[in-house]
């Protein structure tokens, strides 16, 4: 079972796009996957027509009181559920801090599913956070969308370093371009640069385009509601080089 | 993926329903949406023509959609092993199945015998979303319209399979609740229900003498519809025999014939006067012209077993003995399908069925021949020539010692061979538990005798072939030393038989065993 974090420090930089794309890409290619949406504003799981509660409550699945697997739904999708959001994730630092372990606490609580995924993509909140550290030292992989800036570079570096200071074992970065703009000479710059000189930037990038947006409107995967649109082959180059990586 | 709930039903009196009238109660807000363009999908059921399968809780089916076949195979559990169904035609081998997990569960259970289409058909499936109000599929709805092919031209009731989406069960149950407001019912086994039309089922065929009798029949109607019943098994093995589906339909068709040749010695004096000497004559010609075809086709099932045991001798080098057998075979079959396809056997099987028939549909006909005005009920009659068949066996193995002659041991297996024939048909009339518990004892000992007289028989085969292939110039001296090996671990074979004799005798002859001989027939032992 592999584990992939969709996070950054930033917030509406496209994570939960990603998650939510990458995920249904995963099952459609024969993975048994659960995407855990770990952010209190559920905005996986609107996208994917589930509401945000947690049978039996957060809280208690966190704490491990209640089993992972009755809250878990299964979306439209073949081989695709869900661990949908649930409103008391807003004090996640606090239900985590009280565990034993509280680092380590998700990784805990994913290890039972190994037999039933192939694959567990969590979707995160922006911030740095206990959950962060979390997330970080239960994922394999962290995929990090960057909107192309002179700062990215800079926002990449401290995430990595970050990373470096917890202890083993430490999750693979990848980095890819989100939301770019081919108009703009500064985004064209970055993102033809940047894969080139840098292993943990890849060379898939996921345009601004007006396709992703209407996710939130069809509240599917573009992938599902519009398969052969540039948004999904996107997508598609951007998974195929993701699950390069996550071997 | 895993669905906590799913449920299928079936449709009474309408074969292609529409959904909107399936779905018309959903309580809100709960509605429906088409899934995809319907599906159709060609189906073939498949299972050995003694149904191993079924018998063993499986059940294989083969898919064919958009030019390609699969495999899929649901164990008792529920679980599915799918595998490409590979090039080939049915009937086939479990061994010709592309290798895989599939093969690997199947071989066991079919054995020697071929995979045949039982039925064939085709399903056209159309899928339907249950939604709740975020339009969130919440279950799915299956309906499946089979039209079948074989065993008989019909359509069956459309069978309807609901499937909770994970976490979702309350409204998948609340869809289940709406559909069987219409006239539904729990879906029997889908290969019972394509069966049905044709007035079959599953596992319909065994070659067990299943009779039912009673004490109080007349022993003639009861001895000639066991028969009669001897007769169905052969018939329904007649055509794969042709054939050569598979190498256990001449089994069973032997088994028939030779139950019946005892039948007709032991009982066959219940029949009307001249009827049994009339027949005897053309069920042993019969048994005669089956025997060459089956010794060879014994041999070569056990081919490899045996070139698997060699030491001394590379198994290659058996074969040209091989390519002597197979080459006996296709001669032995030759003979064997003339004999079937004959004027002969078709006038035996009618004027045979016509004498059973008029036996057992009106018991008086017997009366009228004459035989069965002093013809006692069956009840009696089998008890007494049980208790004399079980007594000669007895007698005949207590003289058996360690210095007695091959003949005094075959004699006392063809006495065994009668006793257990004698028990099969009457089975009906005896308690299950005890009758088992003698049947066993007595294979025991039928399963020694049987082993001394096949390792003899091989012994004399083997020096037959030996003989022969000497006499073709192109026969290497290491086929020959690799026989020499074969007939040395077959005759050990034979010691170890004749070994066993005496104790496997004593299980036989004990005071239970006899003790539970005598309860089953009364006070006639
Ligand atoms: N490539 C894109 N092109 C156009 N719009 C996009 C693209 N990616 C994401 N969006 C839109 O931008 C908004 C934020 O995206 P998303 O929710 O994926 O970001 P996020 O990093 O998960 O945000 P948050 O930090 O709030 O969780 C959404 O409305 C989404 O539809
Ligand atoms: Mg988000």
């Amino acid at each position: 079972m592999k584990v992939l974090a969709s996070y950054n420090i930033k917030g509406g930089v496209g994570k939960t796009a990603a998650a939510v794309n990458l995920a249904h890409l995963a099952a459609g290619g024969g993975q048994r996957v659960l995407l855990w949406d770990l952010d209190p504003q559920g905005a996986a799981s609107y996208l994917l027509r589930i509401r945000p509660r947690v049978k039996g409550g957060g809280k208690a699945l966190i704490k491990g009181t209640r089993p992972v697997d009755d809250a878990i739904k299964g979306t439209d999708f073949d081989r695709l559920d869900l661990l949908p959001s649930d409103f008391t994730y807003r004090n996640l630092d606090l239900v985590l801090d009280a565990a034993a372990k509280p680092a380590r606490r998700i990784a805990r609580l994913l290890a039972p599913l190994a037999a039933e995924y192939d694959l567990i993509v969590l979707d995160c909140p922006p911030g740095i956070s206990l959950l962060s550290e979390n997330v970080l030292r239960a994922a394999g992989t962290v995929l990090v969308p960057l909107i192309p800036t002179t700062l990215s570079v800079r926002t990449l570096d401290q995430l990595t370093e970050f990373i470096a200071g917890l202890p083993a074992p430490r999750p693979d970065v990848l980095a890819f371009f989100s939301m770019t703009d081919r108009r703009k000479r500064l985004h064209r710059e970055i993102t033809e640069k940047l894969p080139a000189q840098r292993s943990d930037v890849a060379v898939a990038v996921i345009p601004a385009l007006s396709l992703i947006e209407r996710m939130s409107t069809e509240r599917a995967p573009v992938s599902a509601f519009a398969p052969r649109s540039a948004a999904a082959r996107y997508y598609q180059a951007l998974w195929t080089e993701v699950a390069e990586r996550l071997g | 993926m895993v669905h906590a709930f799913s449920q299928e039903l079936v449709l009474d009196g309408s074969t292609r329903p529409d959904p909107g009238d399936l779905l018309s109660a959903l309580p809100p807000p709960l509605t429906w949406a088409p899934a995809a363009r319907p599906r159709t999908v060609g189906r073939a059921w498949l299972d050995t023509f003694d149904w191993r399968l079924y018998r063993a809780g499986l059940t294989l089916e083969l898919r064919t959609a958009a030019g390609r076949a699969e495999l899929m195979l649901t164990c008792p559990d529920g679980a599915r092993i799918t595998a490409p169904a590979g090039r080939g035609r049915w009937p086939r081998l479990a061994g010709s199945l592309p290798p895989g997990e599939l093969r690997e569960r199947l071989g066991p259970v079919a054995g020697h015998r071929a995979l045949i289409q039982v039925a064939r058909g085709a399903s056209t499936v159309r899928e339907v979303r249950v939604l709740n109000d975020d339009h969130k599929t919440v279950a799915w709805l299956a309906i499946d319209q089979i039209s079948v092919n074989q065993p008989e031209q019909a359509d069956v009731p459309a069978r309807l399979a609901v499937r909770a989406v994970r976490g979702y069960q309350t409204e998948a149950e609340q869809a289940v609740a709406a559909l069987t407001g219409a006239t539904t019912r729990r879906a029997p086994p889908v290969l019972a229900a394509v069966l049905a039309p044709a007035g079959q089922r599953p596992g319909c065929y065994s070659s067990k003498v299943d009779v039912r009798l009673t004490a109080g029949m007349p022993a003639t109607t009861a001895v000639a519809t066991v028969l009669l019943r001897l007769l169905d098994t052969f018939d329904a093995n007649l055509d794969g025999t042709i054939r050569a589906t598979d190498t256990e339909f001449l089994h069973d068709l032997r088994v028939s014939v030779r139950r019946t040749r005892s039948a007709l010695k032991l009982a066959g004096d219940m029949l009307p006067p001249g009827l049994a000497d009339r027949f005897q004559p053309e069920f042993k010609w019969l048994g005669d012209l089956t025997t060459p075809t089956r010794d060879m086709d014994v041999y070569l099932l056990g081919f490899d077993t045996m070139s698997a045991g060699l030491v001394a001798a590379a198994p290659e080098e058996l074969l040209p003995f091989r390519g002597y057998l197979t080459r006996r075979r296709a001669a032995a079959r030759r003979r064997l399908l003339r004999g079937l396809r004959s004027e002969r056997l078709a006038a035996l099987r009618q004027e045979w069925r016509a004498a059973l028939t008029a036996l057992t549909s009106s018991p008086r006909a017997g009366r009228a021949r004459g035989a069965a005005a002093a013809a006692p009920a069956i009840g009696e009659f089998a008890a007494a020539r049980i208790a004399r068949a079980h007594r000669k066996v007895l007698k005949r193995g207590e003289a058996i010692t360690p210095e007695s002659p091959p003949e005094r041991l075959h004699d006392l297996r063809k006495r065994c061979k009668e006793l257990r024939y004698l028990l099969e048909f009457f089975a009906s009339l005896h308690e299950p538990a005890p009758h088992q518990r003698v049947l066993r004892q007595l294979k025991g000992l039928q399963d020694c005798l049987g082993d001394l007289q096949d390792t003899q028989i091989q012994q004399h085969e083997i020096r037959e072939a030996a003989a022969q292939m000497m006499k073709q110039p192109d026969t290497p001296a290491t086929a020959l030393l690799a026989m020499g090996e074969v007939a040395a671990g077959v005759a050990a074979r034979e010691r170890a038989a004749r070994a066993d004799f005496a104790s496997r005798f004593a299980d036989f002859a004990a005071a239970g065993t006899q003790r539970r001989v005598r309860a089953l027939t009364g006070a006639a032992a």
